[in-house]
């Protein structure tokens, strides 16, 4: 291990880092435009230029490997001098409009100008101007400001693996540019908005919208999929302006998807603010009191095993643990989680979760797909997949329809039949799991949401166990759904006579059953509900408020305190970040409030008292932030034939899969984009 | 002796005399009242009256939404709100100045890049109900308009010592 001497302090550092990261260890701060530490080293910035002692110039920090008897000195008049002279090049073609940017007062450039700069230009010159790119629904770009520093043609190509970006020309003619005009096509493009240093890139609906000092900042959690990326919503007013990723460094790094960023602007469509009642075939707002006795009045009058209630995608564990509850009390055994009809026992944990964890990912070394496209269903599994990836000595195999997840994938069939061979171990990729040191198993939900899930399960429930290692749990489950996990943690399965959410429908649909009670569900064919009576409590007019006789509106994940379970089995806390509108309540409340109405008060009064009951019935919920490992057990389930039919994916169109980002007008534009393709401009327009 | 230096000037009224001569004395001394509103005093050219909204001499508006009159505000009596506008760009879409809660202390104008908000000359503005002192875009544009050459000269006057 390298020792080094900074600002008279001497340190030992790893070897192989960076004269800037070790700084960063000795608690100097270098100032940067170019290093990024998720990015490949680029070195073309000069702002971090450090003094060596007997180096004949400065050297760039950034670039610069660590060696034993190093000394960096960072705070002479060296170091000041070439910092002042870099800044001063820099701002040379950088336009003054500080005012009118959408990056003032977050913008590094202004931050290092005003720490480390010359404050006087001698520039007399006319300043460079460069042509604006189109770079798609989400980002705006004025690429007069940019200083070339290439964190986004680095992210592009590196962590989004999509090689769209590129810079063309030298020196001063140099152009930041994406291939032919064309919209940047990843999930995960606008995290370039951010890495941006300047205000080039900056996001185009927010364009103009707020300030960073106007905005009030809550740390949340996402629930626009299953991951639970760290956020923080920033509010303004009792209106979400917008999302950004926080560092987790276990789920997401520092990215979050496109959807976890912009379908925020969904909040305020579509929203469900009065109780509302169907009389003679139209919705009539009503008073709260009005619509819990009517509520209460149909539940008291059905009995138990003639209800049943299934918890929406987006629903947190508090209001799922309500709703249980709720259920249990007026007697019915009918409550569902797993809306989209999806093969998933709730009995053993570690048959339902993502037991490598996403930070485990990086340890193995095989990984198969199982109807899974990780893009899509979980854009940041998929880019941990990616980093992976380019580590080396990674091999993915999928089963089910082809995909592009900007890594090859080996393909090795489409349904539950190549499925089959290599669980019984006559395929030669059954080998390869068996050497591997850490193989993975994901199994998506595009093939267990199928009738013959239970086969497709148990075949990959065998092929789970071949892939336990000392130590290494390889058998995951990716879901869709932010609420997935925390329902069948909370064990919302239905134990009566009617299996699963088809059932259910299907006893709807023949009279089976008198009162449907939907917790924000909204991805279940409302058609096949039949006559029965729908109570719908959510907090958008989408699918289920259509269809429903009474309408108790809700709060959406940034309106309320909850706890969200993502894939891996973590429990997350999704904080209150503005309030709900007009009349909309808290979920829990509204179901505390209809128990009370129908003469089963539920015990708890206040959301500490529901999280101390939640957490005595299910302790795995205090452990907010971590993965408790569990161990897969064999699997002795039901199993039945599998069918021929190919997997299909569960995800038609990445940008709309919940009732928020089908609000989202921002979503729509990137449907309309990225999947419709019809308003991408190409160079040859105009 | 004092006894009868009082008693006489008491009764020859000197003190009388004497103020009534300081009164006098005043009606060969320049005035020092004006006869508001028909005249009216010198105002500096950092006078701090009544916001406007200025125009540049082509019609456009100045004002680029960068919210820092709102944000260096110290009685926050601005409220700003923008889009991009058609052109794309960056415009206010409300400017409102609660001129109930304004402290005149002039960061606002202090604070504008582009010398968009400032104090005018104006201080004749009360109104009979608060209601008329929340003023918004149209108004302070409306106000800019009219005051615009007194607004420019006095920004010209001051220029040299800023």
């Amino acid at each position: 291990m390298p020792k080094l001497t900074i600002d008279g302090k001497l340190i030992e550092v790893e070897a192989g880092l960076t004269v800037l990261q070790a700084c960063e260890r000795a608690g100097v701060e270098i100032p940067r435009f170019c290093y990024h530490e998720r990015l490949s080293i680029a070195g073309n910035c000069r702002m971090c230029l450090v003094e060596q002692e007997r180096a004949p110039k400065p050297i760039a920090s950034c670039a610069m490997p660590v060696m034993d008897n190093m000394v960096i000195k960072t705070d002479t008049e060296m170091v000041r001098k070439a910092r002042r002279g870099v800044m001063e090049f820099l701002l040379i073609n950088h336009p003054l409009d500080c005012p009118i940017c959408d990056q003032g007062g977050e913008c590094d450039l202004q931050d290092q100008a005003m720490a480390y700069g010359f404050g006087r230009s001698r520039y007399d010159e006319n300043k460079r101007a460069v042509a604006d790119k189109y770079m798609g629904p989400l980002i705006k770009t004025i690429m007069t400001r940019c200083i070339h520093c290439t964190r986004c043609i680095r992210f592009a190509t590196e962590v989004a693996g999509v090689e769209e970006m590129g810079a063309l020309g030298r020196g001063e003619h140099m152009v930041v540019t994406t291939y032919l005009e064309k919209a940047l096509a990843s999930e995960m493009s606008a995290n370039v908005i951010d890495l941006c240093p300047v205000g080039a890139l900056t996001s185009k609906p927010y364009a103009f919208e707020a300030r960073p000092w106007e905005l009030r900042k809550t740390e949340s959690v996402d629930v626009m999929d299953a991951v639970g990326s760290a956020i923080r919503v920033d509010t303004r007013g009792r209106e979400v302006m917008r999302v950004l990723p926080r560092l987790n460094e276990d789920v997401n790094e520092e990215w979050i998807s496109d959807k976890t960023r912009y379908a925020c602007d969904g909040l305020t469509r579509q929203r469900l603010d009065v109780p509302y009642l169907r009389k003679d075939g139209a919705l009539r707002p009503m008073s709260w009191n009005d619509a819990l006795k009517a509520a209460a009045d149909r539940l008291k009058a059905a009995p138990g095993d003639r209800i049943a209630a299934l918890a929406g995608d987006l629903s947190d564990a508090e209001s799922m643990f309500a709703l249980k509850e709720l259920m249990t009390a007026l007697g019915s055994p009918h409550v569902e989680c797993r809306q989209d009809g999806a093969f998933l026992p709730a009995d053993s944990r570690a048959g339902y979760l993502f037991n490598t964890t996403i930070v485990g990912i990086e340890r193995a070394d095989v990984c198969l797909l199982v109807g899974a496209n990780p893009r899509w269903e979980a854009a940041i599994v998929n880019t941990r997949l990616r980093k992976r990836h380019l580590m080396g000595g990674f091999t993915v195999a999928a089963i089910g329809p082809a995909l592009d997840l900007t890594f090859p994938v080996q393909m090795l069939g489409d349904g539950p039949k190549a499925l089959a061979q290599i669980a019984a171990g006559t395929h030669p990729f059954s080998q390869k799991l068996k050497d591997a040191k850490a193989p993975m198993i994901v199994l998506g939900q595009g093939a267990l949401a199928r009738p013959d899930g239970a086969a497709v399960y148990a075949a990959a429930r065998k092929l789970g166990e071949l892939c336990q290692r000392e130590g290494w749990n390889g058998f995951n489950v990716l879901h869709t759904a932010a609420a997935r996990v925390g329902g069948l943690d909370l064990g919302l399965v239905p134990t009566g006579k009617l299996k699963d959410v088809n059932a259910i429908l299907d006893a709807a649909a023949s009279g089976a059953l008198d009162v449907v009670y939907l917790l924000g569900a909204d991805e279940i064919d409302m058609d096949r509900l039949g006559k029965v009576f729908v109570i719908y409590q959510g907090h958008h007019g989408d699918r289920g408020a259509h269809r429903a006789d009474l309408i108790l509106p809700g709060a959406a994940y940034t309106e309320k305190n909850g706890i969200y379970v993502n894939t891996e089995g973590r429990a997350q806390l999704a904080k209150l970040a503005s309030a709900p509108p007009g009349e909309a309540r808290e979920d829990w409340k509204i179901l505390r409030a209809l128990s009370e109405a129908a003469g089963k008060t539920l015990p708890y009064d206040t959301l500490a008292d529901l999280r101390g009951a939640l957490v005595k019935a299910h302790p795995g919920f205090a452990r907010i932030g971590d993965v408790t490992p569990s161990s897969l057990g064999s699997y002795s389930g039901p199993a039945g034939s599998a069918m021929d039919a190919p997997f299909a994916h569960p995800i038609a169109n990445f940008y709309m899969t919940d009732p928020i980002s089908r609000a989202s007008l921002t979503m729509s534009h990137c449907t309309e984009v990225f999947l419709n393709a019809r308003a991408a401009k190409t160079g040859t327009h105009g | 002796m004092a006894f009868l230096d009082r008693t006489a000037r008491s009764f020859l009224l000197a003190e009388l005399v004497k103020g009534l001569g300081l009164t006098f004395s005043y009606m060969f001394k320049p005035r020092a009242t004006i006869n508001y509103p028909y005249e009216k005093g010198p105002l500096s050219p950092r006078f701090r009256g009544e916001h406007a909204l200025r125009r540049y001499a082509n019609g456009e508006e100045r004002c680029i939404a960068c919210k820092l009159c709102e944000a260096i505000c110290p009685a926050q009596a601005i409220t700003i709100e923008a889009e991009p506008r058609e052109d794309g760009s960056r415009r206010t879409t409300r400017y409102d100045i609660d001129m109930t809660k304004c402290i005149y202390c002039g960061f606002c104008q202090e604070a504008c890049p582009v010398d968009a908000i400032v104090e005018g000359p104006n201080f004749e503005y009360a109104a009979e109900t608060r209601e008329e002192l929340y003023y918004n875009k149209d108004k302070l544009l409306a106000n800019g308009d009219r005051w615009e050459a007194e607004i420019a000269s006095n920004l010209a006057a001051d220029a040299p010592y800023r």
